[in-house]
């Protein structure tokens, strides 16, 4: 059965709030960098980039980085397909955002942190969610987070953007 | 399109699928990139093991897939035909077993029989790759000589790819024609009657034996090396003869496209089967195919080291 946990209003009113505490955290996000986590976290990196561009009044650049070289669970399930990794320069002294849209046992971020190491070393990362579901395998925890969610481990949050969906939607399945 | 990769052998490209080898290739892409950064390495095969086991002599291949191995953070050991318990008469099954048993997670293996790394996937657990079996096939490279023309082509659909040479005696021309055809080239072999058979016609190859007529609508030239070591005496006269005959040297620059990309697997031959201006002129890719070999090797033992079907729904 499918719940709607946000719908389009709630979606953005929760982006919007998501951008805020990311701008009151870095005072004028000089250095950021945004880093999407493929495939989940590419889209939330750039409804963020253009919500900060705004709100910094100035272009917030955004790569995007596929973890599957570094994730530790190879030979536990089909080799996923992999997408592209494009860093825009050298990552040393910056502040990295890294962007998911779920987090959940916290493996797909531990092997993000990882993977961002073979490009340089950043000042700080700091990690935005739209869900956290919970349900965490490793001491990883959020600064940001859209909206913290109740589930069973047999559960699944699937976050919907418009630019794939047609629509902005969060859902548990 | 496939989500997910599920083979657990890479025995050949006559078996694969279009789309497997569009995976396969796209993957490569990924490893390519990670070979041009500052920090050429992954953790993908960590603690995993993977056994170079060369009956055959071979130091490209075995080189290149000892550092694929070793970018994507596994242990490679090298188990050579002239060291090795062969001498001592020992059978390819029983050292693969015991190398299994030693927890090898892979077996990359060339051996002069074609079939032998089909015979080692019938009983071992271990991810059986064949870096080259006889006369049969040699899938990295014919994957990346693929990689190659679509890289530098930017398709490979509709080409005309002419492979020129031993092609009797070539695994490098059979896993070639196998992957060029399905990805939808159109290939035409040429070289002495004897060593190009027109038998290859029935594969759908376009056969033909003068260079004229194999170089002119050609957009790629693969060249193959004359393999003295599968070669016996009646096969051609000499090899200054083939050199004249069917050589890409100066003489024949009008025939062929000022954009043919001109490729070769090495070890070349110079003045036999190319000159120099080829070899090192602007056309030529070959040290290029030295370089996405390196990617394809990385991307085939990831997608290998993923877990197999089976286990995996067990595991769910």
């Amino acid at each position: 059965m499918t719940h709607i946990l946000l719908d389009a209003a709630g979606f953005q009113e929760r982006l919007n709030w998501l951008a805020h505490q990311i701008a009151q955290r870095n005072v004028n996000g000089a250095d950021v960098l945004i880093v999407g986590i493929q495939l989940g976290g590419v889209h939330l990196a750039q409804r963020l980039a253009s919500k900060l561009s705004a709100l910094w009044n100035r272009s917030v650049p955004y790569g995007v980085l596929d973890v599957s070289m570094h994730r530790d669970d190879l030979g536990n399930r089909a080799t996923p397909l992999m997408r592209p990794t494009e860093i825009p320069g050298d990552l040393t002294g910056k502040t990295i955002l890294l962007t998911d849209d779920v987090i959940f046992s916290g493996r797909t971020t531990r092997a993000a942190l990882d993977a961002l190491n073979d490009f340089g070393r950043p000042k700080c990362i700091q990690l935005a969610v739209m869900v956290d579901r919970g349900h965490r395998e490793l001491p990883i925890t959020p600064d940001f987070v859209g909206l913290p969610v109740e589930t069973r481990v047999d559960q699944r949050v699937e976050v919907l953007f418009v630019e794939e969906a047609g629509r902005d939607e969060i859902q548990l399945v | 399109m496939p989500h997910s990769w599920t083979r657990q052998h890479l025995l050949d490209l006559q078996s694969l699928s279009a789309d497997e080898l569009v995976v396969l290739l796209d993957t490569a892409r990924h490893f390519k990139q990670v070979g041009e950064r500052s920090i050429k390495k992954v953790p993908a095969l960590r603690g995993k093991t993977i056994v170079n086991l060369f009956v055959e002599p071979s130091t490209r291949t075995r080189i290149s897939f000892e550092l694929a191995g070793l970018r994507l953070s596994a242990d490679i050991i090298n188990f050579s035909a002239e060291s090795s318990s062969f001498k001592k008469g020992e059978s390819l099954k029983d050292t693969a077993l015991n190398l299994e048993a030693l927890n090898a997670d892979f077996i990359v293996i060339r051996h002069g029989a074609s079939g032998a790394p089909h015979f080692l996937s019938r009983f071992l657990k271990a991810h059986v790759v064949n870096a080259g079996d006889g006369a049969h096939e040699h899938p990295t490279q014919g994957l990346l000589d693929a990689f190659t023309i679509r890289e530098k082509k930017g398709r490979i659909e509709g080409l005309n790819v002419t492979i020129l040479g031993d092609i009797l005696y070539s695994r490098v021309a059979r896993s070639n024609i196998w992957a060029l055809q399905k990805l939808g080239a159109n290939v035409t072999l040429c070289g002495p009657p004897s060593l190009v058979p027109k038998i290859f016609e029935e594969i759908g190859c376009r056969v033909v034996w003068n260079m004229e007529e194999a170089l002119r609508d050609a957009d790629v030239i693969n060249l193959l090396r004359i393999q003295h070591e599968r070669q016996r005496a009646t096969m051609f006269p000499s090899i200054g003869e083939y050199a004249g005959l069917f050589g890409l040297n100066q003489s024949r620059r009008h025939l062929v496209k000022p954009d043919a990309l001109i490729m070769h697997p090495g070890p070349i031959n110079r003045g036999v089967e190319i000159d120099n201006t080829f070899a090192d002129g602007a056309q030529s890719v070959i040290l290029q195919q030295v370089t996405n070999g390196l990617a394809i090797r990385m991307a085939v033992l990831f997608l290998l080291g993923g877990g197999r079907r089976e286990e995996i729904a067990a595991a769910v």
